[in-house]
């Protein structure tokens, strides 16, 4: 990315100031078109689903001909694929996904409710993760090559090797069915207040969802902080009379977190990958399990519009990443500067 | 020079010390005989220790480990498990490097294609990648087995085409860097065709990135048809993977069916790991980078 990126900056003659500006209008537009490209693939894959229009899916099996074509007609489902495209890239631009098929509720109602229990099942996961993932790195750094490194790098090439419902299996049963310590069904609810209600049953998906964050994000750590490690600044520090905990803190620490805090942008579609298989595998009721049922139902227009979030929220997430970077690493605005 | 060369160990070639580094790695060497173990136990083991794995046998159902004729118990429907294991590992390990090839000669050619060509048909080639990649895999996964009827082919094609992004991204790289060499513009000089340069020159000389990368989208296609099948959308019975056979034991958990569940997610995470750790060592071997160490 970065050498087309490097010679469109040099191409780009604007005065130094305004070039961070220049690649941030460049990065949104590519954003832009990324969008685009996931409308063509959303209504690509819908139209490879239901050939004949959803007609008979939101009818029901008993729909006559007449029916068909009347709702065909009033739907613009008669149109040429173009311009049903045109229509639907329409819809999506007035935040219309359509109606569900199945929910009898539009399809942006039924996201909006379950979007914010997975938001906070994801957030709380990750901070968990990060809180264990980054004083976890840091420690392998400092004390590479020893037995402590040793056990938590296979720990985490194991976990990172384990599908997470595996994980979360094992973990239902030790603590729920012999210890007994915390529910094994998460908490049931329509909103983010019932759900936090009962935060024992949260123990379990948090950890499962958490512990696949760790092994990811331990090792990025681990080889950011090895790298800084080796910096003339450690050098420089260390002869200055510096003690190693304080030159950690102050400055490897800071160096290395930044190309973590970046992976956490790209990390998002992962994220959400992840929490299907959470959510279905303790009942969360959550985007990923209303994504799952609605697998199960072939209810299209959900799918398609839990994608078009999860695509919207990617790219929002990839760009953030790239501005805090270019903010906390100096050294990153030279690229467009 | 003489002097110092007589005293020194003789030099190697770096492929060799490249051997000796992949070799003197332990997970590497664990990676490659757990994976030669369980190609023995899955594709010999059936001639064998022969089960009949299409027809059930409701008269022994359940059974735990150790009942006459059956090490490792039965299932709900009365397969026996050690068998379904050899079984299902076939068809969990033939997914997995079939899927694991596919997605990196799809993401080889269009990196390498885009790298080479740049300009306005690199930016598009990458923008679709940026595309697929903002769409979770499972998700995509799940809609293209809600839309079609699964099956191993099916299955094999399904998962290369959501899994061929990050290959694709890394060829770019290199191909970008490669195409500048002396060799490639001294082809194109000679009148050597676009496609030459590529599948001749670009693609050769980024074998490392793509041998190791596609050992890590082995590991990662095994984890894929896993997940398929725990969220429903696997292959049907009397076919089954070892993901399925962990899913259907999950009803089981609180029967206290231990058999069901860990043999199956043991064979799963043993595989995974074996083939991540048999893409570290290449990296090793290759000194590229891949994965983040």
């Amino acid at each position: 990315m970065s050498v087309v990126e490097q010679a469109q900056g040099a191409k780009t003659k604007a005065p130094n100031g305004s070039r961070f500006w220049w690649y941030l209008l460049r990065r949104i537009g590519q954003g832009l078109i990324v969008i685009l490209l996931v409308t063509l693939i959303v209504f690509a894959l819908l139209h490879l689903a239901l050939p004949e229009g959803p007609a008979v899916g939101v009818l029901g099996m008993q729909a006559t001909q007449e029916q068909i074509e009347a709702f065909n007609r009033e739907n613009g489902f008669d149109l040429p694929v173009w311009q049903q495209y045109l229509n639907f890239l329409g819809q999506l631009v007035r935040g219309d996904l359509g109606d569900s098929f199945k929910l009898n509720r539009p399809v942006a109602d039924a996201i909006g409710q379950r979007l914010p229990k997975t938001l906070v099942l994801a957030l709380i996961s990750m901070l968990v993760a990060l809180a264990i993932a980054i004083p976890m790195g840091i420690l392998q750094a400092v004390r590479r090559g020893k037995l402590l490194d040793y056990v938590l790098t296979t720990w985490n090439f194991v976990v990172y090797s384990t599908p997470s419902f595996f994980l979360g299996l094992i973990l239902v049963v030790v603590f729920a069915q012999w210890l007994h310590l915390v529910p094994a069904q998460a908490p049931q609810g329509d909103t983010v207040a019932d759900v936090l209600a009962k935060p024992a049953g949260l123990v379990l998906p948090v950890a499962t969802a958490a512990l696949g964050i760790i092994a990811t994000f331990s090792r990025y750590m681990r080889s950011a902080t090895i790298d800084n490690l080796s910096e003339d600044y450690v050098r420089t520090a260390r002869a200055k009379g510096t003690s190693v905990p304080v030159v950690i803190r102050r400055h490897v620490v800071r160096n290395s977190l930044t190309p973590v805090i970046a992976m956490l942008g790209y990390y998002l579609p992962v994220m959400f990958g992840g929490m299907i298989v959470v959510e279905s595998l303790f009942n969360y009721p959550g985007m990923g399990l209303l994504f799952w049922t609605s697998a199960q139902t072939s209810d299209y227009p959900v799918l398609l519009g839990c994608i078009m979030v999860i695509a919207v929220a990617t790219v929002v997430g990839s760009l953030l990443a790239d501005i805090i970077q270019a903010l906390l690493d100096p050294r990153t605005r030279g690229e467009f500067s | 020079m003489s002097t110092v060369t007589l005293s020194a160990p003789p030099t190697r070639s770096p492929r060799q010390r490249g051997l000796r580094r992949f070799l003197g790695n332990r997970l590497a060497v664990f990676g490659i005989v757990t994976i030669a173990l369980f190609l023995i136990f899955c594709f010999l083991g059936p001639l064998v220790y022969p089960t009949d794995q299409v027809h059930t046998d409701l008269k022994s159902t359940m059974l735990p480990p150790g009942a006459a004729g059956h090490p490792l118990g039965t299932d709900d429907v009365g397969y026996d498990v050690l068998g379904r294991l050899m079984v299902g590992g076939q068809i969990s390990i033939l997914i997995g490097l079939a899927a694991g090839v596919l997605a990196t000669v799809i993401g080889t050619l269009w990196g390498a294609i885009a790298g080479y060509v740049g300009g306005a048909v690199d930016a598009v080639m990458m923008r679709v990648v940026d595309a697929g990649i903002a769409i979770p895999a499972t998700f995509l996964l799940l809609i293209l087995s809600a839309i079609m009827r699964p099956s191993v082919p099916l299955m094999i094609i399904v998962i290369g085409f959501v899994s061929w992004l990050v290959p694709a991204r890394l060829v770019r790289a290199e191909s970008i860097s490669l195409k500048s060499r002396e060799y490639v513009l001294a082809l194109r000089a000679m009148g050597g065709t676009h496609s030459r340069a590529v599948l001749r020159h670009i693609v050769p000389n980024t074998v490392g990135t793509i041998v190791v990368n596609a050992t890590f989208q082995v590991a990662d296609a095994i984890l894929l048809v896993a997940y398929i099948s725990f969220l429903g959308m696997g292959l049907q019975k009397p076919a089954t993977d070892w993901g399925a056979m962990l899913t259907s034991g999950i009803t089981y958990t609180y029967a206290g069916a231990w058999w069901l569940i860990f043999p199956a997610g043991v064979c799963i995470v043993l595989t995974v790991c074996a083939f991540n750790s048999i893409g570290d060592g290449l990296r090793d071997f290759f000194d590229v980078k891949g994965r983040n160490a």
